[in-house]
């Protein structure tokens, strides 16, 4: 019972059972259309043989009288398959023709009957009812002369018809059993197997794919974006597991290091002024750690696209122009000249802070790496067209071997092995991801690539034009 | 919050390391904090009631209402989330009523939209969990005598040093000082918030509207600049740097 319950629950067998229905209804309409059209030709050509034999006898009946009229009839029923003749009496008691008895009072009406009649030939009393259709003339003398032919071929047609129906029927109900056990039933599978490769990959095995047919259909095209999706959860499942490890990596340092100055002052002899300096320490410590967490909280943020909110029109000349005169005093300390080539009113749709940030971020890590350059220069670029908007910083340092420009836009990746500069290796991660958050990338080439010395580096946030 | 607890700790005892040398300033100012985390809003009520405020509080949404509607504030410190009520309904609900005591809004949710939300809703400013007390502290100075407002005033004078805000000249000893843009907003916000610690961030908001952070503190070499500016050839020193905390402009005595 459970079963068939499941069974009349699939698509298939609902899709079956509508189809089935439909084309029933169509089927039976058809067959009622066709046997009325061809029961009323049936009629009209009785009809019309009907008028012909009585036009004939009555010609007889005007030329020879009742006498020829009994003659022709008579001649005229021992024809075979004759029509059915009858001669009545006004009071309607059959005088001549080849009817035995017929349905009372179908006589005492001239003109056409309404409806087929029952009647009964000479001889054939045995063989039950018989139906006709006649016309009837009341002749001058006052005796009815009727004319009729028997129908029962008509009702034979129409039950050739009901069967013909009936077995259409039956081979549209094995029609539709077969769609569905091939079509259906096939179709069902795929989902089945749809729905179990789904259960493995929720039990964990986020590995495992959709299997996909080849024929390139609707189930394949599911599957291909149903694995998409999968390589997508895939790689955001692989970012994350590598920031567990990054953190457990690069913030249990420091929560070891802070641990170990709380404890190196609480066992050591200090005065007030010493363990001032040692909490201030722990302060600073615990600062950078904040920030650390902040930086990563804001990537995975930007990552998951969960600000694209706050998209607004962005003044991308007057955004670059503010950041460069926030850190030009910087910059003049740390003997760097910071410049720019920034095009006027370039606008992009985007998000003020995260670019701004993103900008801070570049001409940060510029000011922090640029030395070696003679004289060190920083450069802020800011060009606009109608292909795309350029976002640049470069700067003439040592700048960064091509093999390890890609590492350095992940996470907690710094190339500075012994981490003397300030930073928590997140910066550019963040303005990736950000380039990325507003359809756009980041590119990291040098500066003068013809010079191996001092080829620099140049950052370039490369943004959809036109806000 | 418990993750926050051991910075919080942290800047308790920063704080009762540093004191600050502001003798009755805001000894009048009452505040209500409506913060969830006992710990924490027995670490802030002490680390106020040091630096001379007075602090009630309230743990839950319907009670921290309740006590902003019957009292008058100088400041609220909100959490923004709250059992009960949270906080922006508390802020909006009280600014639905007329009641416009500053708010300050305390979130573990610290990005541009979450900012923007919670100032919507009528909070005046918004400090991400975790914070340092110094500044949450010279925040809600600064909104605490916000009520009074210097906004009206067309000059700014501390000591001898004058900022016109109408023509933008700024003078000291009645001497021009000629100022670049930025340096004259710089400025601008010191002087309107003198006697005031005015943070790093505070000023990265204020005059250059960023939210952020930058790794390096690119404000000290502005503040500087600005002070060579103004005190070069002066005798007294105006602006003041506050160790761990910001700077503040003040007139000697």
């Amino acid at each position: 019972m459970g079963r068939v319950r499941a069974l009349l629950g699939t698509t298939a067998v609902r899709l079956s059972a509508l189809y089935l229905v439909l084309f029933a209804i169509c089927a039976v309409a058809l067959v009622f259309y066709v046997t009325a059209l061809s029961d009323r030709m049936l009629r009209e050509e009785t009809q019309r043989s009907v008028a012909g034999e009585l036009r004939a006898i009555s010609t007889v009946y005007r030329g020879a009288g009742v006498a020829g009229l009994v003659r022709v009839i008579d001649r005229r029923s021992r024809r075979p398959g004759a029509n059915l003749y009858i001669i009545a009496a006004p009071a309607g008691d059959i005088i001549a023709g080849n009817v035995a008895a017929i349905q009372p009072g179908v006589i005492d009406a001239e003109g056409w009957t309404t409806v087929p009649f029952k009647y009964q030939r000479f001889g054939d009393a045995n063989e039950g009812e018989h139906f006709a259709l006649a016309q009837i003339i009341f002749l001058p003398n006052g005796m009815r002369l009727l004319v009729g032919r028997d129908i029962g071929e008509p009702e034979q047609i129409r039950g050739l018809v009901r069967q013909a129906l009936v077995l259409a029927l039956a081979i549209m109900f094995v029609g539709a059993v077969a769609i569905w056990y091939f079509v259906g039933r096939r179709a069902l599978k795929r989902i089945d197997h749809l729905s179990e490769a789904s259960k493995k990959i929720m039990a964990g095995d986020l590995s495992q794919r959709l299997p996909m047919g080849g024929s390139g259909d609707e189930f394949d095209r599911l599957s291909l974006s149903l694995n998409s999706m999968l390589d997508r959860i895939g790689k955001l499942n692989e970012g994350l597991r590598q920031v567990s490890d990054n953190i457990a990596h690069d913030l249990k340092t420091p929560l070891t290091r802070l641990r170990n100055r709380a404890e190196a002052a609480l066992v050591g002899k200090h005065d007030e002024g010493g363990y001032r300096k040692t909490l201030e320490e722990m302060i600073a410590e615990s600062d950078q750690l904040i920030g650390t967490f902040n930086a990563l909280l804001m990537i995975s943020r930007v990552e998951a696209g969960s600000m694209v909110a706050e998209m607004s029109e962005v003044d991308l000349s007057r955004l670059a122009c503010d950041a460069t005169e926030l850190y030009e005093p910087l910059a003049e300390e740390a003997g760097v000249l910071l410049t720019h080539e920034i095009a006027a009113g370039v606008k992009v749709k985007g998000n003020r802070e995260l670019l701004a940030q993103s900008l801070s971020n570049l001409i940060d890590n510029a000011i922090k790496y640029v030395d070696g350059g003679d004289p060190a220069t920083i450069v802020v670029k800011v060009t606009g067209g109608p292909g795309g908007v350029e976002l640049s910083v470069s700067d003439n340092g040592p700048g960064i071997p091509e093999s390890r420009r890609e590492d350095v836009v992940k996470r907690f990746v710094r190339l500075d092995a012994s981490r003397t500069k300030p930073g928590t290796g997140l910066g550019l991660s963040l303005v990736d991801a950000v380039a990325h958050l507003h359809s756009g990338w980041l590119e990291l080439s040098a500066t003068e690539a013809h010079n191996s010395a001092m080829p620099g580096l140049t950052a370039t946030i490369h943004l959809p034009g036109g806000a | 919050m418990p993750p926050m607890l051991d910075t919080a700790r942290c800047v308790a005892e920063r704080q009762a390391c540093e004191p600050r040398d502001k003798p009755g300033k805001t000894a009048h100012m009452k505040i209500l904090i409506i913060e969830d985390d006992l710990e924490t809003a027995a670490y802030l009520s002490k680390a106020f009631r040091e630096a001379g405020i007075t602090v009630d509080h309230a743990s839950d949404g319907d009670s921290g209402y309740f006590l902003a509607s019957e009292n008058s504030y100088g400041v609220l410190v909100v959490d923004r989330m709250l059992p009960k009520r949270d906080g922006l309904s508390i802020i909006s609900s009280l600014r639905a009523k007329g009641d416009d005591t500053p708010a300050l809004i305390l979130s573990a949710l610290g990005q541009v939209d979450d900012r923007v939300t919670g100032l919507r809703a009528g909070g005046d400013d918004y400090l991400t969990k975790p914070y340092a007390f110094s500044e949450l502290l010279a925040r809600v100075e600064i909104l605490g005598r916000r009520k009074g407002g210097r906004d009206t005033e067309t000059v700014y004078r501390v000591g001898d040093l004058e900022l016109d805000r109408l023509s933008h000249e700024v003078r000291r000893a009645g001497q021009p000082i000629p100022l670049q843009p930025r340096e004259y907003r710089l400025l601008e916000y010191l002087m309107k918030n003198a006697g005031q610690v005015v943070t790093r961030t505070m000023l990265l908001e204020h005059v250059w509207d960023y939210h952020f952070d930058p790794q390096t503190n690119v404000i000290d070499v502005h503040v500087s600049r600005l002070r060579a500016k103004i005190e070069k050839d002066f005798g007294e020193p105006l602006l003041r740097t506050i160790r761990g905390a910001g700077y503040m402009m003040k007139a000697e005595g």
